[in-house]
């Protein structure tokens, strides 16, 4: 496969000004990724600090419901920041140090990248800047808090649709305006080469784990593993390890907002198009004249009209099935998980859940999945509510 | 229909002046008079923008003139169609500047093929840097169809490489970061210019940021053309379809300047 590239998939769109600085990162990246003192360097960090290796759990409970497959649960919520996101940026803003940078800036959506970026630079005294869009800024104010508490500045992004994708072209001109002592923590499996890469690597410590996990708790591999998509980070960090297992099925569970069929969704394998945008070559949610169209979803984290280009990748070559999943579905697997396992999870996660739930009855009980719970539900109490015509205050 | 010249025609008349304006914005009647205005008040070549819901290498003015077109309902064909009609009225060198998806989306061979019908000779596509020039290079050449290609502040060991592959003219960004009025431009180009000229005698044109008559004197001390965008398109944000007469003294000004 040509470098930088999953297929046709991948390369790298980018204005010149960004050009060699793409280039320095490769080769940063392609050299501290090999060096061990590196890589024990980030291994203290995510087991002294952010907590891993996270847990496996057996829901009981929720397998007892179902009737049919063993459930086990991928616990990324219980990472330090509440999402897997944290093994991203702590491998990136280490690399950043050690390229000799003192500032990162970061997109974010629904604010866990944005939460997990300033961790991060805070830890390891960096400078961040974080770019959310002003209508998540709005609907996420307590983590646009949390992050100037953790000495970030945050910028409200007001062009476009002021949404995620829009915070990832502000970010991308701020960057192309500031690389010297500036890395650009990219928090997704998207973009140009060599952030799928890099991403899904350092994301892949979720499929490492869970791998040996299940072969010690079950002693066999699962039948399937489910995790959201949005951009695709902890969906690819979890199939990343089973790409190889043949028999592992490996499923992405999209947002399909109010239905693929409504035009309100963020269903991109379903929806879009082959296309060029933040610099990969994927599917895209675009018109007729290759203009990037709005997505919808009830999950801020899954709301991107892209798809990270080695998920457009296992998608064509038929290794991963990817499904959509309606905001009333996903709502109702967040309550559920509530009340079968005491486990609120992050409304990005509950499309997970809720695709498990329409597959597991049908599975013999001698079958076991693995369910990616990316994130905590702390953030979404509110929006839940409201989906369920309750007004909360806090 | 006139034959287009073509964009060795646009450097034969010493420094060329190069405004760019978004097509559509905020009509597409409007944009052909502005065309026409300027290629009156001394314009060597025009940049036609094709505008784009996520333009990432644009600065605010040329993002809202995107919105404001698509909003009028600009769409490709549509400004084909412009391009085909301003060529029964004149013979000027036109390209196009446009990020890659909409062209991508439209079918390079399409795409191309139109552009060679209605006379353009060239297009800007600033997310598509040398390493993916083979998406479309070959389409393009079939069709008589430049692709420019872009040099940046930080191009450095890259510029040879550039410089010497590179059709039409050379386009030299001068600062880092987005399109936009820029009081000061800090860039050693002169340096850059240096580099390139080793490599080739290609045309090369400088934009970003550039504003004053003074600042493209000098741009045109160091290079062979001067370009020219948001500056324009904030006039046309300020009078909409009333533009004209102030773009054309804009433009009358500037090429004055760099004569």
């Amino acid at each position: 496969m040509k470098k930088g590239r999953f297929g046709e998939f991948g390369g790298q769109y980018v204005p010149e000004t960004l050009m060699n600085e793409l280039i320095r990162l490769e080769e940063a990246y392609e050299h501290f990724k090999n060096d061990p003192a590196f890589t024990e360097e980030l291994t203290a960090l995510l087991n002294n600090y952010a907590g891993r290796p996270s847990l496996l759990y057996y829901a009981e409970k929720m397998t007892e419901d179902l009737g049919g497959a063993k459930v086990f649960i991928k616990r990324e919520d219980l990472n330090h920041t509440g999402s897997h996101k944290i093994n991203n940026v702590l491998g990136q803003v280490l690399l950043a140090k050690k390229m000799g940078k003192t500032r990162v800036i970061a997109e974010t959506g629904a604010g866990q990248h944005g939460v997990a970026a300033a961790t991060a630079a805070a830890l390891l005294g960096m400078e961040c800047e974080v770019f959310m869009g002003a209508t998540d800024c709005e609907r996420q104010k307590l983590n646009v808090y949390r992050m100037e508490l953790l000495g970030a500045r945050v910028h409200p992004v007001r062009s476009g649709s002021r949404v995620l994708k829009d915070a990832v072209n502000e970010t991308m001109r701020e960057w192309a305006g500031r690389v010297d002592d500036t890395h650009y923590v990219l928090g997704s499996v998207m973009g140009p080469h060599p952030f799928p890469t890099i991403v899904r690597d350092f994301q892949s410590v979720i499929s490492r784990e869970a791998r040996a996990q299940i072969l010690e708790m079950d002693g066999k591999l699962p039948d399937a593993v489910l995790a959201c998509v949005g951009g695709g980070s902890n969906a690819m960090g979890m199939f990343y390890h089973f790409i190889g297992d043949k028999d592992v099925r490996l499923i992405g569970c999209e947002a399909a907002g109010e239905g693929v069929e409504t035009g309100r969704h963020a269903a991109t394998i379903a929806k879009g198009r082959l296309g060029v945008f933040h610099g990969m070559k994927s599917y895209f949610c675009q018109n007729e004249y290759g203009q990037i169209e709005e997505v919808y979803s009830i999950s801020a984290g899954l709301d991107y009209p892209g798809i990270g280009p080695e998920h457009a990748w296992l998608h064509d070559t038929g290794r991963a099935e990817y499904v959509p999943v309606t905001d009333e579905e996903a709502v109702s697997a967040f309550e559920y998980l509530a009340r079968t396992e005491g486990i609120i999870c992050a409304i990005e996660s509950a499309h997970a859940v809720a695709h498990a739930r329409k597959i597991i009855p049908s599975m013999s009980k001698d079958k076991s999945v693995i369910i990616c719970l990316s994130g905590r539900g702390d953030k979404d109490v509110a929006a839940i509510a409201r989906y369920r015509g309750i007004d909360l205050r806090e | 229909m006139k034959k287009a010249k073509t964009i060795r025609d646009a450097f034969a008349n010493g420094k060329a002046f190069i405004p760019f304006i978004t097509a559509g914005d905020p009509d597409l009647e409007s944009t052909k008079k502005f065309i026409l205005a300027m290629e009156k008040a001394g314009a060597d070549l025009i940049e036609i923008g094709i505008p784009f819901s996520d333009p990432i290498a644009e600065g605010i003015v040329i993002q809202e003139a995107d919105i404001r077109a698509l909003a009028s309902g600009t769409t490709t064909d549509k400004i084909f169609d412009m391009v085909e009609e301003l060529r029964e009225e004149t013979d000027m060198p036109l390209v196009f500047m446009g990020y890659l998806n909409p062209v991508f989306y439209y079918g390079y061979e399409r795409f191309f093929t139109r552009c060679e019908e209605v006379g353009i000779s060239g297009v800007i596509i600033p997310d598509l840097p040398f390493e993916e020039k083979d998406e479309c290079a070959d389409i393009a050449a079939a069709h008589k169809v430049d692709v420019i290609s872009m040099i940046a502040p930080t191009s450095e060991d890259r510029i040879r490489a550039i410089a010497e592959n590179a059709r039409g003219f050379l386009y030299v960004v001068s600062s880092m970061g987005v399109t936009g009025v820029r009081s000061e431009i800090k860039t050693d180009l002169s340096s850059i210019l240096a580099s390139i000229r080793q490599a080739s005698d290609i045309p090369a044109g400088i934009g970003f940021g550039i504003n004053t008559p003074e600042q493209a004197a000098k741009m045109a001390g160091i290079a062979d053309a001067v370009i020219v965008g948001s500056a324009i398109v904030r006039m046309i944000a300020e009078y909409g379809t009333e533009a004209a007469p102030f773009i054309s003294d804009y433009v009358r000004r500037m090429k004055d300047a760099i004569r």
